[in-house]
């Protein structure tokens, strides 16, 4: 049994436009993705905007309704659609936000902000409480007086620490991290990152850490999934994706990373102008009459490519 | 003269002593603060630095587009002073000979005008006697020269109907309407993805080997910078603490603000580790020493007799210079963490 297991997950949004609001085709933001996921380990959902990985994170947690399709939690299903009978799931769920400016209400002090999913599922004393929280801001490398300060007295990586410190204030055994580190300089990405890292081993988390800069995926990742159009491309460990890329748009995808390295330059320009051309050449070959990705088809024990039935 | 065989260009801009400051309540604070460079024709010179640094504070001061700021020092532009010139005479100047790319190229078109009217715009004020079908014509040359696809079509689009890298390619169009002699970049390819971003340096490469124009990269991304740039300037809280050309600066970077920022990326060729972080927080505009090492309060195990009193420009090399005496006894809290740039040569 997985620790989380998506199947066929399918999340349309309806499309209504023109003279009385006719039916157009739905928008499928993602089309039939598997995956699964083991606790502890971190697993990287990468694509370009419009990918719908984003969308796939946001129907985990119950953010946007699901089409069709399941995703078993532990085993147990959590039903389509955003209801408060889930709310056992909602503890062992958080989410990790993208934007720490918009993120967290700067109307609240931080012990508000932090407070808020213990308010909901735990009945503290408030002396209690303001104790939790003060241990929490001290995990993630904040003054524990900081708590009736507001957010706009922080810097970002502290108050991506915030956003962190409220994501794991219930001990969840999920965390969805949405670009966590994407409106954050490199040096405090750094910093992010690192924490991260570190309480994940201290607490036992799985990460979906969803991102478009590959870099930072090959740093965290254990798992990759690599999306086009709200399907899969390639899944596979960090190895195969990064070592032994099979789908076309990996490698193009990879092949666009820029290099730290100056005296590359060339044979980088070289190796791009030759992903470009067998992209173009072999673009039948990979995506079908509408330009959609195929089923995943196993070449190995752990690597899936999206490839055409054969003969 | 040259430098690693390639011959010096014409210099095309040169700043000197730029101080740009900020009025905050009853005082002006200097965003950019005494700085010196150049740019020569047919040159990329990166300028790297977090936010806050000054690194737009410094675009915005050449091209002219502070309103409240106070200016000190030279701004050269093919030998003339720009930074104190009227706005009329500015006006003839920017969208002209200076090209401006922003970052975010949703907000930098108008949503309520088609992209052709945009690009003509540029055109009409700065080439008043073309005729309407010259300069639609020519409006329809530049969407062909920036890689849009059915040019003609995308004519009478609005920018809401683009994609971000299509919008960006019509700011581009924009800024090279009239074939600048100097394209000023300010995070070109920070709001797109990998393989847009890709195609967007890509095309002002292009443009460069083309036109022979310099080009200002203003970027935070060290990845665009060991890409695109010929020479860097990396700055810290409103100082250029070093300047090298790309190859020196990567593989030989001696400030020890570079080093961290060098050592604290994560790049696609390593797998699982710690990543570096740099001790304490940029300071606010309002709380940077403005005497000393501005990097000293993140360094802090480095002895405070390392650090100059009133750092200065080093030249170590020629064309290498670095900030403060500091460099010298610099190195890692933690032994374990080696320079990359040892890694990679």
């Amino acid at each position: 049994m997985s620790f989380l297991e998506v199947n066929d997950l399918k999340v349309h949004f309806p499309n209504r436009g023109g003279i009385f609001s006719r039916m157009s085709p739905p928008v499928k933001a993602v089309d039939g993705i598997h995956f699964t996921m083991e606790q502890g380990q971190t697993y990287g959902l990468v694509g370009e905007s419009g990918s719908g990985k984003t969308t796939t994170g946001r129907a985990i947690i119950g953010l946007n309704t699901i089409t069709s399709g399941s995703i078993l939690f532990d085993g147990k299903p959590l039903a389509a659609g955003g209801s408060h009978r889930q709310s056992a799931f909602r503890r062992d769920i958080q989410m990790i936000f993208q934007d720490p400016y918009s993120s967290l209400n700067p109307k609240k002090r931080v012990l508000d902000i932090i407070s808020e999913p213990l308010r909901n599922f735990e009945k503290l004393s408030a002396s209690e409480e303001k104790r939790q929280v003060q241990q929490l801001l001290e995990k993630v490398g904040l003054s524990p007086e900081s708590i009736y300060k507001y957010p706009h007295e922080f810097s970002g990586g502290q108050r991506q620490r915030i956003g962190i410190a409220r994501a794991i204030a219930l001990k969840p055994k999920l965390i969805i991290a949405d670009e966590p580190v994407s409106a954050l300089d490199v040096s405090v990405q750094a910093q992010v990152l690192n924490f991260m890292q570190d309480i994940q081993k201290e607490l036992n988390l799985t990460y979906l850490l969803i991102s478009h800069d590959l870099g930072i995926i090959r740093h965290m990742c254990d798992q990759i999934g690599i999306m086009y159009k709200g399907r899969y491309v390639e899944q596979g460990t960090t190895a195969d994706i990064f070592d032994n890329p099979q789908h076309i748009y990996t490698k193009r995808l990879i092949s666009a990373i820029p290099d730290i390295d100056p005296a590359k330059r060339e044979e980088k320009y070289r190796f791009r102008e030759a992903v470009k051309s067998e992209f173009e050449q072999a673009y039948g070959k990979y995506f079908d009459e509408d330009g959609m990705a195929y089923p995943l088809k196993p070449i190995s024990e752990t690597h899936f490519v999206a490839l055409p039935e054969r003969g | 003269m040259m430098v690693r065989g390639i011959p010096l260009n014409e210099e095309l801009l040169k700043i000197e002593h730029l101080t740009t400051s900020f009025r905050i309540a009853d005082h002006y604070y200097a965003a950019v603060d005494d700085v010196t460079l150049t740019v020569r024709e047919n040159e990329v010179l990166a300028i790297v630095g977090e936010s806050g640094s000054g690194k737009s504070a410094l675009a915005y001061s050449i091209m002219g587009l502070h309103t409240r700021a106070r200016i000190e020092g030279n701004i050269y532009f093919n030998g003339h002073d720009i930074a104190h010139i009227s706005p009329s005479k500015l006006n003839k100047l920017r969208g002209n000979e200076l090209g401006m790319i922003f970052q975010d190229p949703l907000s930098a078109l108008n949503p309520l005008m088609i992209i052709g009217t945009q690009i003509e715009e540029a055109i009409l004020l700065h080439k008043p006697k073309l005729s309407k079908k010259d300069r639609t014509n020519k409006a329809i040359e530049l969407l062909a020269k920036v890689g849009i696809p059915r040019p003609e079509h995308t004519y009478g689009r609005y920018p809401h109907e683009l994609s971000g890298g299509m919008r960006q390619r019509v700011v581009i169009a924009i800024a090279i309407a009239n074939e600048p002699k100097l394209l000023i970049a300010d995070e070109p390819t920070t709001a797109l993805d990998v393989t847009i971003q890709l195609q967007i340096l890509e095309l002002l490469r292009m443009l460069k080997e083309h036109s022979k124009a310099g080009i200002v990269l203003i970027t935070h991304d060290l990845g665009v910078v060991a890409e695109m740039a010929d020479r860097v300037a990396v700055m810290y809280a409103g100082q250029i603490v070093e300047i090298a050309d790309i190859y020196t600066l990567i593989s030989n970077a001696k400030h020890p603000y570079t080093r961290s920022l060098l050592q604290s990326i994560p790049t696609a060729n390593e797998a699982k580790s710690k990543l570096h972080v740099i001790q304490g927080i940029v300071p606010s505009l309002q709380n940077l020493p403005r005497h000393g090492c501005r990097f000293k309060s993140r360094i802090p195990w480095i002895d405070d007799s390392a650090h100059e009193a009133e750092p200065v420009m080093h030249e170590i090399s020629p064309g290498h210079l670095v900030r403060c005496s500091c460099y010298k006894h610099f190195h890692f809290l933690d032994p374990k963490e080696g320079d990359r740039h040892h890694v990679i040569s």
